[in-house]
């Protein structure tokens, strides 16, 4: 009931915002009303998560021999949470960010419909209804990217999108044809009982990962991401970035662990290796970014390949019969999705803040907003500080605990895995720096030094409502309470995770609360609880400290200038120095970036120009060469449009003589 | 009874299938239109033959169709628009005589092969018949493609649909409307294949249908 009501709610809204679309208050009644659905479905799933076996619900529409199946099992309400979490911030956040989008009345229908899609997809319990929720999903979305089409990189970037959704679906829809057999029942109640042969069981496999893995933004399927996340409206970038691709991985834990019987352990190191490429070369790509809704799109693509990571290793252990280290695994990835689902909606809406306040997204064109704009300011540090990992906040506890489910990779039967798990825990680890490096680059440039333009030396911070300051400030408190009550968490994910599994893993039993402890009680243990204790009571000490013994005598000077008496903003550190070593160390090979200097000719007053080139590995080496060789074909079989009347019979002739010789060749055997 | 009836309708359905090798082998535009006639008397014999043995009296009306059709008017038309229109007189190939011949032999085979096990809960004579329809038939598209004239694919479409009767006939319980649809069609077809003949000739002084290709404007 906590659950049906608002999904029910939700497209309601959306009609009542196309009828209602000509009065000004009509967004902030859909926006309200968005927000109190999510907040109930938010209730629903953590009632759930609480206890109690799965619902389940059948409803009698849908395909004439099939009704509609529902079913919220712990799996489920977990990410019912994971998706209401942010999209209540996003309707809040909504509220007052919706009047400066260039025309609001093509986003606020289609918001609803959005999370309608979502959270559809997260209780639905047979492939048909999963799959229409699914593209349900993919399509409202799509129209949202689409809502500044005036825009031709929009349009560009909706037209990649839709294409990569299309495949991601196409993908799927076998996946669950072969799931359910030739018995045809599409209901996941069938679909687990059932047994697979090897080749379909391959094949289910692999379908799912690209299925799904092209919506989450796994490398190389990641390429539509970093194009249509930043497109959309940044309270939508911030559900598409944070929350849809955990949609996309929910349907790629549903297959692997819930509805796929038996995986073998070559599949988790499959997994792993495209998590690890993905993790290092999301965050290679980030860091070089100068648009910083790019930036983050990119730091999304990083973030997937770290939970996956977390799921490979899982299926890793569960076939190599080590349910205890499966479940840590997968509780860390699941971690890993909840904390990434609410920093990356907090960092998305930071940025649109940023946005409405100063009109600009370029790195290069800010500076200096931390001192306008302090809310946007101290909340886009928590999620930085967050999603670069660093303790005592939330970003760091799940990264840890995948570190410490990959340091019990040893103990895996297969050597390839033995010396592969440290490979990939390298990778991880690089991941990681590169991401705190991103960040302090991010924020730095950002919000720290001098304004380095007009717009945002004159950012209006009024232009931050109290609705957006309340939902940034509701989300950073998030971030430091996921970090500082990880026991809390770890019980209710190994609830999750147990019917996965088939075993409870309790993370903190060794030295009980408030300890984690996932590998035994000597080797490694953290308490978040202890930490943000420990450090609040050092800081206020400090403080205290500081006031009791200093002076009251108030100075002001200069800032030390490097030297530089001339005030030029210019002169500061930019994003792309910033970025220089790290082009010039990573880049050189992975994106072979070259540096040229464009020096004019003797006589000619233009300036001197530093030129950068780069290559996309995956845009122009995989998409490229698919792109020429469907083209190929295309002309290959255009070709056929102008042959003789003679060729066209025979073309005919020769085809049915081919299918008469395959019955021919058939009945013989 | 039976066997003699099996016999007959064999004999008459193989010399449709010689006279559908005779087709490709013909050389001359004349004897190519000869063969034709034969094989469409051949038919119509056939399915005099199956109206006996059947009981069918509707059989008889296909086989006169067949005779009238097919024997006399098709071919009589085909000669008068060849001498009308004063067509050079020699079959222009596609692929070689020789060559025809054993793609020929080998689609036969494919049939036989094929139709064989299909039906072999089926008569012995519609098993044969159907068999030696289908080759009749494959032999009719394959003049179809080797041969460049417009004439010779003309009579190769109907030789398919000679085959096409074959089968029609030999199945028991086939019936007359379907055959009447059937030579109705092939006449109005017969028609505008005719009036094509007299516009195409107009226009290009030849029925070598590759000199139409460099007419096509749609070409990039």
């Amino acid at each position: 009931m906590l659950i049906a009501a608002p999904l029910l709610a939700l497209p309601v809204l959306a009609l009542f915002a196309v009828l209602a679309r000509r009065a000004a208050w009509s967004h902030a009644v859909v926006y309200g009303g968005a927000f109190l659905a999510a907040v109930a479905l938010l209730a629903g799933g953590l009632d759930r998560l609480g206890g109690g076996g799965p619902t389940a619900l059948t409803l009698p529409f849908g395909l004439p021999w099939l009704h509609a199946h529902f079913r919220v099992d712990n799996l489920s309400a977990l990410f019912l949470v994971i998706v209401n979490i942010a999209a209540a911030a996003a309707s809040v956040f909504a509220v007052g960010y919706g009047p400066h989008l260039p025309d609001q009345r093509r986003v606020t229908p289609f918001f609803p419909l959005f999370l309608f899609g979502m959270n559809a997809v997260l209780v639905a319990d047979d492939a048909f209804m999963f799959l229409v929720s699914w593209e349900f999903m993919s399509l409202s979305s799509w129209l949202l990217v689409l809502s500044d089409h005036t825009r031709p990189e929009t349009r560009k970037a909706a037209m990649v999108y839709l294409t990569m959704a299309v495949f991601g679906t196409f993908c799927l829809l076998p996946a669950f044809g072969l799931l359910a057999g030739a018995g045809g029942d599409f209901t996941f109640d069938a679909m687990r009982m059932k047994e697979l042969a090897p080749a379909s069981a391959f094949l289910v496999v692999l379908l799912a990962l690209l299925g799904a893995g092209s919506k989450a933004g796994l490398v190389p399927l990641h390429a539509w991401l970093p194009l249509a996340h930043p497109a959309a409206p940044s309270h939508v970038s911030a559900l598409m970035s944070g929350v849809m691709t955990k949609v996309a991985l929910y349907g790629l834990i549903r297959i692997l662990f819930d509805l796929h019987g038996e995986i073998g352990w070559q599949w988790g190191a499959v997994l792993m290796v495209v998590g690890g490429v993905t993790a290092v070369l999301g965050v290679l790509y980030a860091v070089m970014q100068d648009d910083l809704k790019v930036l983050l799109a990119y730091s999304t693509v990083e973030n997937i390949g770290v939970v996956v990571i977390g799921l490979g290793l899982a299926l890793a252990f569960k076939a190599g019969g080590e349910p205890a280290l499966a479940a840590l695994a997968l509780v860390a990835g699941l971690y890993h999705a909840l904390n990434h689902s609410v920093f990356k909606s907090l960092l998305f809406l930071g940025a649109g803040a940023v946005m409405s306040a100063t009109g600009e997204r370029s790195l290069g064109a800010l500076g200096g907003l931390l001192k306008r704009l302090p809310w946007t300011g101290a909340t886009f540090l928590v999620g930085a500080a967050a999603i670069s990992a660093l303790p005592p906040l939330n970003g760091f506890v799940s990264e840890w605990l995948i570190l410490q489910s990959l340091f019990k990779g040893p103990t895996l039967p297969h050597w390839a895995m033995k010396f592969g798990v440290p490979v990939v825990g390298a990778l991880l680890a690089l991941a990681a720096a590169l991401a705190a490096a991103c960040f302090v680059r991010a924020y730095g440039v950002a919000f720290l030094g001098r304004p380095r333009t007009a717009a945002a030396a004159e950012a209006d911070g009024n232009a931050v409502t109290l609705g957006m300051r309340l939902s940034l400030a509701a989300l950073a408190a998030l971030c430091v309470w996921l970090g500082a009550a990880p026991v809390t968490m770890t019980n209710a994910l190994s609830e999750v995770v147990r019917p996965l599994t088939g075993i409870e893993v309790p993370v903190s039993a060794d030295l009980g609360w408030p300890w984690l402890s996932p590998a035994g009680p000597s080797s490694g243990s953290y308490s978040g609880t202890i930490l943000v204790a420990m450090g609040l009571l050092l800081c206020g000490l400090a403080v205290m400290l500081v006031h009791r013994l200093g002076t009251r005598a108030l100075r002001v000077s200069d800032a030390w200038d490097c030297g530089h008496a001339e005030d030029i903003p210019q002169t500061q550190y930019t994003g792309h120095s910033f970025a220089q070593p790290m082009r010039r160390a990573f880049g050189a090979t992975v994106f072979r970036a070259r540096e040229s200097v464009d020096m004019p000719e003797p006589g000619d007053d233009a300036p001197a120009r530093h030129v950068v080139s780069m290559i996309d590995p995956v845009w122009d080496g995989l998409y490229r060469s698919l792109g020429r060789l469907v083209d190929f074909l295309a002309d290959q079989v255009n070709r056929m449009q102008f042959l003789t009347v003679r060729r066209y019979l025979l073309m005919m002739f020769a085809t049915l003589v081919i299918w008469l010789l395959v019955v021919a060749v058939r009945q013989q055997l | 009874m039976g066997q003699i009836s099996y016999e007959v309708a064999h004999l008459l359905g193989a010399t449709m299938l010689m006279a559908g090798f005779g087709l490709l082998y013909q050389r001359r535009l004349y004897a190519v239109l000869n063969t034709f006639a034969f094989q469409a008397l051949a038919l119509a014999a056939a399915a005099a033959w199956q109206a006996h043995v059947q009981h069918a009296p509707h059989l008889y009306v296909t086989a006169g169709i067949a005779l009238v059709f097919k024997g006399m008017l098709v071919p009589f038309a085909l000669h008068w628009l060849v001498e009308r229109l004063g067509i050079h007189r020699s079959v222009d190939t596609a692929l070689s005589i020789g060559w025809t011949m054993i793609v020929g032999v080998v689609l036969v085979a494919l049939s036989i092969l094929l139709v064989l096990p299909v039906t072999a809960n089926a008569a012995a004579l519609t098993r044969e018949s159907l068999a030696v329809a289908m080759s009749v038939v494959l032999l009719g598209m394959l003049m179809m493609i080797t041969r460049r004239n417009a004439v010779t694919q003309v009579v190769g479409f109907m030789a398919l649909e000679n085959g096409l009767l074959l089968a029609a006939v030999s199945a028991k319980g086939m019936p007359l409307v379907v055959e009447i649809s059937v030579a109705f069609s092939v006449l109005i077809a017969m028609t505008l294949f005719g009036i094509f003949f007299f516009r195409i000739r107009e226009r290009f002084d030849t029925l070598d249908l590759q000199y139409l290709e460099t007419y096509r404007g749609d070409r990039q």
